[in-house]
C-alpha cells in the first residue's frame, strides 16, 4: 500500500491498468443499467482484454428518488415509511434506526422490554437481509438451489414481520417511542418455531457452499480490497469485516441494549468475495445468538416508552378522552413540537453503518436529514476492487458487496 | 402443462380440431416468458414471487428471458426515475410482438409516494401498459393476480389485434413504431 | 486501548494547533461540532488523519446543508469523522458563502470521499477544488438547478397529472 500517501487524484485507481501498454484487442462491454447480473439498476462499462477487466466506469442514480428532500416535507412520523424504502432488504432496522434518531432527538428513555423488542426484529431483519445477499452469490455461481431453499425461510421471517406489523418488505414497523402492539401469541408460536427449524435448514444451505469446490474456485480471490483500502473508501458493515477490520457499530456504540448481548464479530483476511460470504453466515448465526438471547430475557414492561407527543394514544382514548383526542390530532396533522438540535445517530444496517443526521429547527418536519448510505459509500470502491479480475468475477463481487439500489440512489 | 381452455374439441385417434388462433393465444398465455425489469423494493418481492412459496413456474414462467428480444412480458417492478425512463422505454421497444407489460406497485403505476422532481409519475408516460397491480409494495398473491390477469388477456387477443389501426394508435401515442 | 478522549481535551488540541481558524467549539447531544474557517478545512481533516494520538482516520458521512437565511454563510459542509481506535466522533463544518461555494476537496485524504463530494456537488452545487470528477451523479446531467437547496421545490414543476389541492399543499 505504498502509493495510500501519493495524494494526486489519479492514485485513486492505484490498480488501473495503463490501456496503451496492453496487447490485444480492447472491448468495451455495458454491463447495465439492466442487466440480470446486476441485481438492481446500476451501469458499468467495462473496457475488457478478452475476460480480462482493464478499467470500469459506473453510472448511478436510476432510482434516485430524492429521500432528502422528501423528509425535509414530512413529519417526523412520516418519515419511517421513506426509511423502509432505503435498504428494503432489512426495512425494519431503518425503520427503528429513524425512531432511535428522534428519540435522541427528544430526549427520552424506553422501558427495557422495547429495546429487546427491537433487537428481536432488527437481528430477524439481518437474517433476512444476509440470506438474500448469500443466496444471490450463490445464484450467480451457478447454484440456484440454495435461493430456492432459503427463500422459504425468508418467507418464515416476513411472516413474523406480518405478525408484529401486517406488512412483509416495507414494513414500517414501530413507532417513534416503542411497538403499536406487544408480540402476539401468534409472534411467540412462530418466533420459537423459526428459532427451532431455521438453524437446520441454515446449516444445510451452508454445507451447500461453504465447502463447494466449485463455490470456493469461483469466489476465493474474486474482488478483493485490504483492509487499509476498505478504510480510505469508508466501508462499514460485513464487507469491511471481510476484509479484517473488527468495527461493528453494534459494539463500538451500542444502541437499544445491545451491550447486554454476548455475540462475536466475525472477521475476515482477504476481502474477497468468499470472506464477504463467510462473514455473513456468521453473522446470521450470531444474530440468531441475540434473537435468543433477547427472547429469553425478554423483560417485563411496557412495550411503549413515554412520550404521549408522538406516539399515537389508544382508539378507544382518543373516543372518549379529550386529552388524547388532542395529542391524536397533533401527531395525525405533524404538529408536535421537537426541540432544536442536531443528531447523528448510527445503527448497524445490513450493509453496514447506517447513519442519520438530523438537523431541527423545531418545525414539524426536519430543517435537514441525510442518511449515511452504507451502499452508495463503498459501491465506489467496485472499479478498484474488479480490475483486472474477469467478467464473472466481477459480477459475484457486484452480489457480494451486496448494493441495494434503493440505499444507493436514495 | 395447462389445458387449452374454451376450445371446442373434437377428439379422435390422432387428431384434435380447433382454430389457430385459440391454439395460438392458448400456447402464448402458458408460456410466457416475463422479463424482470426489477428496479426496488417491488422487485424484492418478486423475487419472492418467483421463490418456492410462490413458484411463478406453476404457471408456466419457469424461464425469466432477461434478454428483452425473447420476452414476452415486461414486468416492470420498482421506481422508475426520469433518467431510467428512456432505458425503458429502449428495452420495451427491443421486445417482439406480442408484448405485455405489467406494472407492478405504485411507483411504477403512478410514482407512488414519490412525488418528486426526479421520478417519473407512473410508466404510462413512457410505455403502454396492459395491467396495474396496486401496493407499496405489492403482496405476490397480489403480483401473481396481476400476472392471470395477463394471461387472461393473452388468452383471449384476436391474432390480428397487433396489425390493428387501434393498436398501432395506441403506440403512435407513445411515439413507438409498430410492425410493418 | 488508549485513554477515553474528551470532547474538551479534542478541542482544546485542536484550537492549540489552530487557533484563529477553529471558529467555534459546541456539543450537541454529545458530539463535539467545530467550526473550521473553510479555507483550513482540508488542514484540519489532514492533520486528525496524521495525528498518532487521535486518529481520526475514518470518514463517517460528509453532507451539506442549506441555510438561506443567514446571508454569507448560506452553505454548510458537515463532515462526520470517527476514529476507530479511540472510537470518538467529530463533526467539523465550515459555511460558505451561496455565490461562490467553493471549498478544497478531501478526496486525496478519503478515496471515500469522491462520491460524497459529488452527491454535494449535485444537490447543492458546491464546487470542492481539485476533486478529479466533479459531475453530477445522482440526477440527469441535463439538470441545471441544484435540487436540494431550500428555494425549489419538491416535486416536478412540469408535472401536469396531480392536482396539488388533492395533496394538502
Amino acid at each position: 500500500m505504498s502509493n495510500l500517501k501519493n495524494t494526486n487524484a489519479k492514485s485513486l485507481f492505484p490498480n488501473q491498468v495503463e490501456l496503451d501498454n496492453m496487447d490485444g484487442e480492447i472491448a468495451t462491454l455495458n454491463l447495465g443499467p439492466t442487466h440480470p447480473a446486476t441485481h438492481g439498476i446500476f451501469q458499468n462499462v467495462l473496457k475488457v482484454d478478452g475476460e480480462k477487466i482493464l478499467s470500469s466506469e459506473q453510472t448511478v442514480g436510476y432510482i434516485h428518488r430524492a429521500f432528502e428532500k422528501l423528509a425535509e416535507r414530512r413529519p417526523y412520523n412520516q418519515i419511517t415509511p421513506i426509511t423502509d424504502r432505503l435498504n428494503y432488504c432489512s426495512s425494519p432496522i431503518n425503520n427503528m434506526g429513524w425512531h432511535m434518531t428522534v428519540e435522541k432527538l427528544i430526549g427520552t428513555e424506553l422501558p427495557k422490554r422495547v429495546e429487546y423488542m427491537r433487537v428481536i426484529i432488527m437481528e430477524l431483519a439481518r437474517i433476512a437481509d444476509h440470506l438474500v445477499c448469500n443466496s444471490v452469490i450463490g445464484v450467480d455461481t451457478g447454484a440456484l438451489t440454495g435461493f430456492t431453499y432459503v427463500f422459504q425461510e425468508r418467507e418464515k421471517i416476513y411472516e413474523l414481520y406480518e405478525e408484529v406489523c401486517g406488512a412483509r418488505l416495507t414494513t414500517n414497523v414501530g413507532r417513534i417511542g416503542g411497538f403499536e402492539r406487544d408480540f402476539s401469541p401468534e409472534f411467540h408460536r412462530k418466533l420459537k418455531d423459526f428459532l427451532r427449524t431455521f438453524p437446520k435448514v441454515f446449516n444445510e444451505f451452508d454445507s451447500l457452499l461453504s465447502r463447494n469446490r466449485i463455490f470456493m474456485d469461483r469466489t476465493i480471490g474474486a474482488g478483493p480490497i485490504s483492509g487499509e483500502r476498505a478504510l480510505e473508501y469508508s466501508f462499514s458493515g460485513p464487507n469491511l469485516r471481510a476484509a479484517g477490520v473488527d468495527y461493528d457499530v453494534r459494539v463500538m456504540n451500542p444502541y437499544s441494549s445491545y451491550e447486554d448481548f454476548d455475540f462475536i464479530i466475525p472477521v475476515g483476511t482477504q476481502g474477497d468475495t468468499y470472506d464477504r460470504f463467510q462473514v455473513r453466515q456468521e453473522e446470521i448465526r450470531q444474530s440468531l445468538r441475540i434473537i435468543e438471547q433477547a427472547y429469553n430475557n425478554l423483560p417485563e414492561g411496557s412495550y411503549k416508552g413515554d412520550v404521549p407527543d408522538f406516539y399515537l394514544p389508544p382508539k378507544e382514548d382518543v373516543y372518549n378522552n379529550m386529552e388524547a383526542l388532542i395529542y391524536h390530532f397533533k401527531i395525525v396533522m405533524g404538529e408536535t413540537d421537537v426541540p432544536k438540535g442536531e443528531v447523528y445517530h448510527a445503527v448497524e444496517g445490513g450493509n453496514g453503518e447506517l447513519g442519520y443526521y438530523l438537523i431541527s429547527d423545531g418545525g414539524r418536519s426536519p430543517y435537514r436529514l441525510q442518511f449515511r448510505r452504507p451502499c452508495f459509500i463503498y459501491y465506489q470502491a467496485y472499479p478498484e476492487m474488479i480490475t483486472g479480475q474477469n467478467i464473472s468475477d466481477a459480477v459475484l463481487t457486484l452480489s457480494s458487496l451486496n448494493v441495494i439500489a434503493g440505499e444507493l440512489d436514495a | 402443462m395447462g389445458k387449452i381452455e374454451d376450445l371446442k374439441v373434437i377428439n379422435g385417434e390422432g387428431y384434435q380440431l380447433s382454430t389457430l388462433e385459440k391454439v395460438i393465444a392458448s400456447a402464448r398465455a402458458n408460456s410466457m416468458w416475463p422479463l424482470p425489469f426489477a428496479t426496488s423494493c417491488c422487485g424484492i418481492e418478486y423475487m419472492a414471487t418467483m421463490g418456492s412459496n410462490y413458484d411463478l413456474a406453476r404457471f408456466g414462467m419457469e424461464r425469466m428471458s432477461f434478454s428483452p428480444r425473447q420476452a414476452d412480458l415486461l414486468i416492470v417492478a420498482g421506481t422508475i426515475s426520469k433518467k431510467l425512463g428512456p432505458v425503458l422505454r429502449q428495452v420495451y421497444e427491443q421486445m417482439a410482438e406480442p408484448k405485455w407489460v405489467l406494472s407492478v406497485g405504485a411507483c411504477a403505476s403512478s410514482g407512488g409516494i414519490f412525488d418528486t422532481y426526479s421520478v417519473l409519475q407512473g410508466i404510462d408516460r413512457v410505455i403502454p401498459v396492459d395491467v396495474y397491480v396496486p401496493g407499496c409494495p405489492p403482496r405476490p398473491e397480489q403480483i401473481i393476480d396481476g400476472i392471470m390477469k395477463i394471461h387472461d388477456m393473452a388468452r383471449n387477443e384476436p391474432l390480428r389485434r397487433r396489425y390493428s389501426d387501434e393498436y398501432k394508435a395506441l403506440l403512435n401515442q407513445y411515439n413507438i413504431e409498430g410492425h410493418e | 486501548m488508549s485513554k477515553q478522549l474528551t470532547n474538551e481535551y479534542v478541542s482544546e488540541l485542536l484550537t492549540k494547533e489552530f487557533g484563529e481558524a477553529v471558529l467555534t467549539v459546541e456539543n450537541p447531544y454529545g458530539l463535539l461540532t467545530v467550526e473550521i474557517s473553510p479555507s483550513k478545512i482540508h488542514e484540519v481533516i489532514s492533520w486528525l488523519k496524521s495525528h498518532t494520538e487521535l486518529a481520526v482516520s475514518y470518514l463517517t458521512n460528509l453532507g451539506t446543508v442549506h441555510y438561506p437565511e443567514s446571508t454569507g454563510r448560506e452553505i454548510a459542509v458537515v463532515y462526520h469523522l470517527h476514529s476507530l481506535v479511540n472510537n470518538f466522533r467529530i463533526r467539523l463544518k465550515a459555511f460558505l458563502p451561496i455565490e461562490n461555494p467553493e471549498i478544497k476537496s478531501i478526496v486525496d485524504l478519503y478515496a471515500g470521499a469522491n462520491w460524497m463530494e459529488r452527491e454535494t456537488y449535485d444537490f447543492y452545487g458546491v464546487q470542492f477544488i481539485g476533486h478529479p470528477n466533479l459531475v453530477r451523479i445522482l440526477n440527469e446531467d441535463s439538470m441545471d438547478y441544484f435540487p436540494m437547496r431550500k428555494e425549489y421545490h419538491l416535486e416536478d414543476a412540469t408535472r401536469e397529472d396531480k392536482d396539488d389541492r388533492f395533496f394538502g399543499r
